[in-house]
């Protein structure tokens, strides 16, 4: 999948192509994008991603965004392990958003799926060529030598020689060609399927991470931003002579809605900005403006009546969706249980513990951003088209994100700080409230679920009806866009782990009155939810255990090879699901009012399941434990994959207990963590996390997979507790919290 | 107005408002940002320091409560702190690491109130405070440990 190109030296400069999966890391000599590697003196640079220095230190770049997922530690330590350099001579460098270093964006759980092997080709390639450079200043063949901990050994007569002091030498050498370049065994790893701790936890013991919302440049002036309470409303008047009066503040400006073109970029909604000399003095202002509005026609939204309509839809047929088979009437009619239940899940925010944030500094013929951003190369494509100035002209540096979970895919906030910046001739940093971040984001879409199942005596499932309407994330990119798109249905819907022979999927018209985005999990948080509640109350219906309905819909081993490398295996499912029974001494009896659920997911090609134990006392329930399998296949950091499970049950635990967007006339209700609420400590759960061994397989997704189990398995886990099911989330609706 | 704040042992001079939240003034004016926002309204606990060695969240408490009184914040330096911070490397809590200042001044609080912790004392003291990564499990881990480490060099 990967293509090194050989270069030959020129003078200082070295090029270096290598193209993975159609994206371009380095340089390709063929392409007109020709991208240089600046050549320092006494420094080793064979690649974008390393640069080895004389007294053997060693800084790898790293080109995906760290929020938490430990991207940073994990692809150094793989270029690392490839390099055979020593740890402890490692720190890591984060990548500006450019192009030159392949695809940056960072969702999807796909960072280490796609580079990984990638990043190891870099490593090693800059092995092969200090073994060559030591070779040829012993004299000796290649063979002879090999590299170990920093050092190269000449195998003949046990000298060694140091990578540092390799520098001159290899910095001589031609880039190897891609095929020649060997990748290590898995049994020689060295860093490679074990645990490091983050590269960065020094900086996050002592406060000295830069995060977007710490950069500080000199003359730097700070904004706030009022923006209409409904969507895309405009401002009819303003009277800013409050705000201008306010301690600190400089400036009010207004700042038109930024509208993206159809099927790209983010814009901005507009509103009124407050300049100030400090952050605070700009929410004062802020709150001191007095704005009357133009609504405009998302007024009128209310997401009750919205979901009213939802659920009143799923009762009538929808567009049938590709993927259906067998003949559901006919099993329905044959079956001799037919149960039918519907499952609602609210519009949902990300709330991220940095709110959205950017700082820019527009200067005449340049563009300069520091920004929190998942995605930093949409972030200057979408600047250099809004402000019309070359992309090389637009410099994107990558801060810490302090959480992202999809927020911070979406550069509006930046593209706000650039049209201040613009306007007031000064670097300006952009600063959300917490109630901004909670009425203006990108929202995970409410979805209404219909399903219906029948049962034989044996208790066999023989049909599944399931009808499902949520707005669509498409929606943001292309109004009118009132169905849910084929890529959304296929996370978790079209694609769930059951082989059911007669099996109906309706897509249900929902349109879009808010800005819709994605959320950690995205879409496999509905269906995640959906599936597994169904297949539990399947169960009790038939009165089979869960565990053994969940493996008897993932039937026979199969490979279901899709369009993408890695084919759904159920016997992986299966292997997940069992291991999860076994770690929560599944059918065990519990203390009374306590209650056990299970629920199962496939997502971003991982196989997870997962456990839960409630008690439910005067009808409130407390998560008392969570046991977690993941097969991601190849685990690349261990402690890091389990800190994300763990991290995935308490996001979870969030989504079930207490997470939820409403709106009334257009405008969204909530405001702040007070009445969006987040699971805290004393509601933590004990989590319990295993990883399958599997490291012959490629790597697949860790950072979402974790999620969308945790909600169905509570649910399910109350009505073993209690009796009770629960098919609306949050919980605290159903005062259960 | 000008006024001075003593921060970490340290003497800075400061002119604002009097009820400017000492966060701000804190990141903005004097340019010390280990300390975070998270919510502005006292409810995620990303802002706390320590005054006169109680746990406050500096989003929600003006810079005039604090003139003549000693401020602790990340930046700082105390023996329950590095053995809080020493654990935390142990047990490798961190995940986007922006809510972990408040956390360790919020735990710092705590041991310098209680000297061996019960899992209450631990959701007690640290409830205030929000991690929506979700390192709860790691952070309770992690208390403990530093409490092991603090035992074991006394």
């Amino acid at each position: 999948m990967s293509k090194i190109q050989q270069i030959n030296r020129r003078d200082f400069v070295k090029l270096f192509g290598l193209a993975s999966g159609g994206i371009l890391l380095g340089c390709n000599l063929s392409s007109d994008k020709k991208e240089f590697i600046p050549q320092i003196e006494g420094v080793f640079t064979p690649n974008l991603f390393i640069h080895l220095e004389k007294n053997g230190n060693v800084t790898l770049i790293a080109s995906r965004s760290e929020m938490g997922q430990g991207i940073r530690t994990s692809l150094a330590s793989a270029i690392a392990d490839e390099m055979e350099a020593d740890w402890k001579y490692v720190s890591v460098k984060q990548a500006t958003g450019n192009a030159k270093y392949g695809n940056q964006n960072t969702d999807g759980s796909r960072s280490v799926r796609t580079i990984l092997e990638p990043m190891r080709k870099m490593g090693a390639a800059a092995k092969m060529m200090l073994i060559t450079a030591a070779a040829k200043k012993w004299n000796i063949q290649k063979v002879d030598c090999k590299a170990e901990n920093h050092f190269v050994i000449n195998t003949l007569t046990n000298d060694k020689i140091s990578f540092g002091n390799l520098v001159d030498e290899a910095k001589k050498i031609d880039v190897p060609l891609e095929e020649t370049i060997q990748l290590k065994k898995v049994k020689d790893f060295k860093y490679i399927g074990k645990t490091l701790k983050s590269v960065d936890l020094k900086d996050f013991t002592h406060g000295t991470a830069t995060y977007g919302i710490d950069v500080r440049i000199p003359n730097l002036k700070f904004a706030a931003i009022a923006r209409c309470p409904v969507t895309f409303g405009t401002v009819k008047a303003v009277d800013t002579s409050d705000a201008e009066k306010t301690a600190g503040v400089e400036k009010v400006i207004e700042l038109d809605r930024i509208v993206p073109p159809v099927g790209k970029f983010f814009g901005a909604l507009g509103g009124v900005a407050v300049i100030a000399n400090n952050t605070w003095s700009a929410f004062q202002g802020k709150l001191n403006l007095n704005i009357e509005w133009n609504y405009g026609e998302n007024h009128a939204f209310n997401s009750e009546d919205f979901q009213k309509k939802l659920r009143k839809r799923v009762r009538q047929k929808g567009k049938l969706v590709i993927g259906s088979s067998g003949n559901i009437n006919t099993a329905f009619t044959k079956s001799e249980k037919v149960i039918e239940a519907t499952y609602q899940v609210p519009f949902l925010v990300h709330a991220p513990m940095e709110v959205p944030n950017a700082t820019a500094w527009f200067q005449e013929n340049k563009i300069e951003i520091w920004a929190p951003l998942q995605d930093p190369q949409t972030a200057r494509a979408e600047l250099a088209h809004f402000f019309e100035i070359p992309i090389k002209s637009i410099t994107v540096n990558v801060t810490f994100l302090g959480g992202g979970f999809g927020r911070k895919s979406k550069s509006d906030f930046v593209v706000e700080a650039v049209a201040l910046s613009k306007k007031i001739n000064a670097p300006v940093q952009v600063v959300w409230t917490r109630e901004d971040d909670i009425k203006h984001s990108f929202y995970h879409a409410t979805s209404v679920q219909y399903l219906k199942g029948g049962l034989d005596n044996n208790g066999q499932v023989l049909g599944w009806l399931q009808r499902v309407g949520f707005p669509s994330i498409i929606s943001s990119f292309k109004p009118m866009s009132d169905y849910a798109s084929g890529l959304e249905l296929n996370q978790g819907f079209t694609n769930n782990p059951y082989k059911i022979s007669n099996f109906q999927l309706e897509n249900i018209r929902a349109e879009s009155n808010l800005r819709i985005g994605w959320l950690r999990s995205v879409v496999h948080i509905h269906s995640g939810f959906g599936n597994n509640s169904f297949v539990d109350e399947l169960a009790s219906t038939a009165k089979i255990d869960p565990v053994q309905l969940h493996l008897n819909l993932i039937g026979k081993d199969r490979v279901v090879k899709g369009k993408s490398k890695f084919p759904y295996d159920s016997k992986r499912m299966k292997e997940v699901l069992k291991s999860t029974a076994k770690m929560s001494n599944w059918g065990q009896s519990l203390p009374e009012n306590h209650g056990i659920g299970v629920a199962i997911h496939y997502s971003f090609y991982s196989y997870v399941a997962t456990a839960v134990e409630v008690s439910v006392n005067n009808g409130k329930v407390k998560v008392e434990n969570v046991w977690t399998t993941i097969d991601c296949g190849l685990a690349l950091n261990k402690d890091n994959i389990r800190n994300q499970l763990e991290g995935a049950a308490i996001f979870g635990m969030s989504i079930a207990l207490y997470g939820k967007i409403s709106t009334k006339e257009g405008a969204v209700e909530q405001n702040n963590f007070f009445d969006y609420q987040m699971t805290r400590i004393k509601d933590a759960p004990k989590i319990h996390v295993a990883i399958m061994d599997k490291m012959h397989e490629p790597p697949t997704g860790v950072g979402e997979p974790g999620v969308p189990v945790i909600a169905p398995a509570i649910c399910n886990a109350i009505f073993n507790a209690i009796g009770k099911r629960v098919r609306s989330l949050p919980l605290i609706d159903e005062g259960m919290v | 107005m000008s006024k001075i704040l003593s921060i970490n042992g340290k003497s800075y001079t400061v002119d604002v408002q009097d009820d400017m939240p000492l966060l701000w003034a804190i990141r903005d004016i004097i340019g010390l940002t280990g300390t975070k926002f998270g919510c502005g309204v006292a409810q995620c606990g990303a802002c706390s320091i320590l005054i006169d060695g109680k746990l406050i969240k500096s989003c929600s408490m003006p810079v005039s409560y604090a003139v003549g009184k000693e401020i602790f914040t990340i930046e700082g330096s105390s023996e329950n702190l590095e053995f809080l911070r020493q654990a935390w490397n142990d047990v490798n809590v961190p995940q986007c690491g922006y809510c972990q200042s408040g956390q360790l001044i919020a735990a710092t609080s705590l041991l310098d109130t209680v000297q061996n912790p019960t899992d209450k004392d631990i959701n007690d003291a640290m409830s205030g405070n929000i991690c929506r990564c979700g390192t709860y499990t790691r952070i309770r881990k992690a208390i403990y440990k530093a409490v092991e480490l603090k035992n074991q060099a006394t």
